[in-house]
């Protein structure tokens, strides 16, 4: 499969329907896997890393998961596509930055990538819609299994898989959820809520993971510990809190609704206003916009069919996605004038928001029957 | 009160993280404290920070001039990048790095997934252990016949655990 393929397609997560994801926009789940004595990819020299990928990657490229997948090395892509598949969370910032010795391969669906030589010499993750991390824990739990009889492992039986970072070691599994929350945002409940998630053992970040800003009121729920608790523990534990952050979602909104429907009919308009007549626009007013727009589908103040063109948004306004489709390199004024002008071109087709429709639909319990 | 992390300035942001009863804290400069995220919630975690600071001191007192006899991996390289060399680091440096995992994680042993040949090995190793043990006992009570049965079948076992 070539570059383009992936390009032309977003990947299954983003159309697919899974549960709570007007709220969770997707669920990961990853484990990293190393080499038993072997050095970890940070320490290897080129040499090394370059022989323990030619070791890794057939092995990887020969699953039944990846018949037709797309396997590229890392220097084989240029910056701009690497980008492509960081906004995409196929790959990580740090594996972007990677080249000689580093590759990753996926699937077509775009819901299974394996980077090889990133921190660790696999690090695998899946991919879905929705709340559904245990789905997502069991694909790439599958994948493990099959490659353990092909590769060796470092496994230690008191400490578990062994990670290049301790943070890792035990389980190697990061899973985590994107979160939509704007309705927390809007009533300034959100820091609470990130206060006591961190309280708990779990990691709240922002929407490329470690050390990135908060945009467009995304926000990315993952545990923070790996060792001395099963897989499926974490999984459920982390899926429990997650439910309940999806519950006070709703009450902020509800509240919104009842309290504040001024501010709230204010904000869906405005955006609506800037995001159909603006001719600059950058990437992180372009998604808190947005996603106000998509609390307005949420809402019902836009009809349901809206969803995915704005969804797409989200994805097609990043950087090296409208780099990537526009066939050349922008400076950032460019960047803005092409983003303004797609995002216009999108909404075209987009009725006003009907404030009557949202008032009726939060009367009849919509937002209670996503919850249930 | 100096900095942990530049440890040359004067410490003015006090940090202290109550995880599951265990506690942990951490000083930092107004400079450090900035490029460390602390002042973002969103991006911050105390477990990362300690990697950088605490990991390196801990790593120090296991073993002070040691390098792992597999990568050539040392305690200085630990403290440049809080990454380790490679899986056996893991045993070289264990004194150390146990206090850390422990302050790190919510237990101290693994009870999740375990590769299939971890099990097959664990199980070949017991058999192994049964095996000589017996054979040590037919020695003992000079029943050639059993000895010579017993030691075809750890020959047996070892060039099963060989392959």
């Amino acid at each position: 499969m070539k570059f383009s393929n992936v390009m032309a397609t977003a990947g299954e997560w983003l159309r697919g329907e899974g549960p709570h994801h007007q709220i969770v926009v997707s669920s990961r789940v990853r484990l990293a896997r190393n080499l038993r004595n072997r050095p970890f990819p940070g320490w290897a020299k080129k040499a090394e890393r370059t022989s323990i990928l030619d070791l890794v990657r057939p092995r990887v490229e020969e699953l039944t998961e990846m018949q037709d997948s797309f396997s590229e090395g890392l220097q084989e892509l240029s910056a701009l596509e690497r980008q492509v598949l960081v906004e995409r969370h196929l790959i990580s910032r740090e594996h972007a930055a990677k080249g000689v010795g580093s590759a990753v391969v996926m699937n077509r669906r775009q819901t299974l990538s394996i980077m090889i030589n990133e921190e660790d010499h696999l690090r695998m993750q899946s991919i879905r819609s929705g709340l559904q991390l245990k789905q997502a824990f069991k694909l790439v739990d599958k994948i493990d299994s099959a490659l353990e009889s092909k590769l060796e492992f470092a496994y230690d039986p008191r400490l578990g898989y062994l990670t290049a970072c301790p943070t890792n070691v035990g389980t190697g599994m990061r899973a985590s959820a994107m979160l939509h929350l704007p309705g927390l945002v809007l009533s300034e409940l959100i820091n609470q809520v990130i206060q006591a998630v961190s309280k708990i053992g779990l990691a709240v970040r922002g929407l490329y993971g470690e050390g990135t800003e908060a945009m467009g009121n995304l926000f990315q729920i993952s545990n923070q510990t790996t060792l001395g608790e099963k897989e499926d523990e974490i999984i459920n534990r982390l899926s429990k809190v997650i439910e309940t952050i999806i519950e006070k979602e709703h009450d902020a909104r509800q509240v919104l609704l009842q309290k504040k429907s001024n501010t709230l009919w204010d904000q869906i308009g405005r955006a609506y206003g800037v995001l159909t007549y603006a001719h600059a626009m950058a990437s992180k007013e372009a998604l808190n916009l947005l996603s106000i727009i998509k609390l307005g589908v949420d809402l019902g103040a836009f009809p349901e069919d809206r969803r995915l063109p704005i969804d797409e948004l989200f994805i097609d306004i990043q950087p090296a996605h409208l780099q990537k489709s526009s066939q050349q390199k922008l400076n950032a004024e460019e960047r803005d004038h092409l983003r303004a002008q797609i995002i216009r071109e999108r909404l075209k087709l987009f009725p006003k928001p009907d404030i009557s429709k949202m008032a009726r639909e939060s009367g009849n319990g919509s937002i209670a029957q996503d919850l249930k | 009160m100096l900095c942990d992390v530049c440890k040359c300035n004067d410490a003015t942001v006090f940090l202290t993280q109550i995880l599951e009863g265990k506690m942990q804290k951490v000083n930092l400069c107004d400079a450090c404290s900035k490029e460390k995220g602390v002042q973002d919630p969103t991006g911050f975690a105390l477990a990362d920070l300690l990697l950088g600071i605490g990991a390196a001191e801990e790593i120090e007192k296991g073993a002070s001039t040691q390098k792992c006899p597999v990568c050539g991996f040392s305690q200085a390289d630990f403290k440049k990048t809080g990454r380790l060399g490679c899986s056996a680091c893991y045993i070289t440096f264990a004194e150390g790095l146990n206090t850390l995992l422990k302050a790190m994680h919510k237990g101290t042993e693994h009870v999740g997934k375990f590769p299939q040949h971890a099990h097959r090995a664990m199980e070949l190793n017991n058999r192994m252990r049964a095996l000589t043990e017996n054979l040590q006992k037919a020695v003992a009570a000079e029943n050639y016949e059993t000895a010579a049965s017993l030691r075809d079948q750890i020959k047996q076992l070892e060039s099963d655990l060989a392959s």
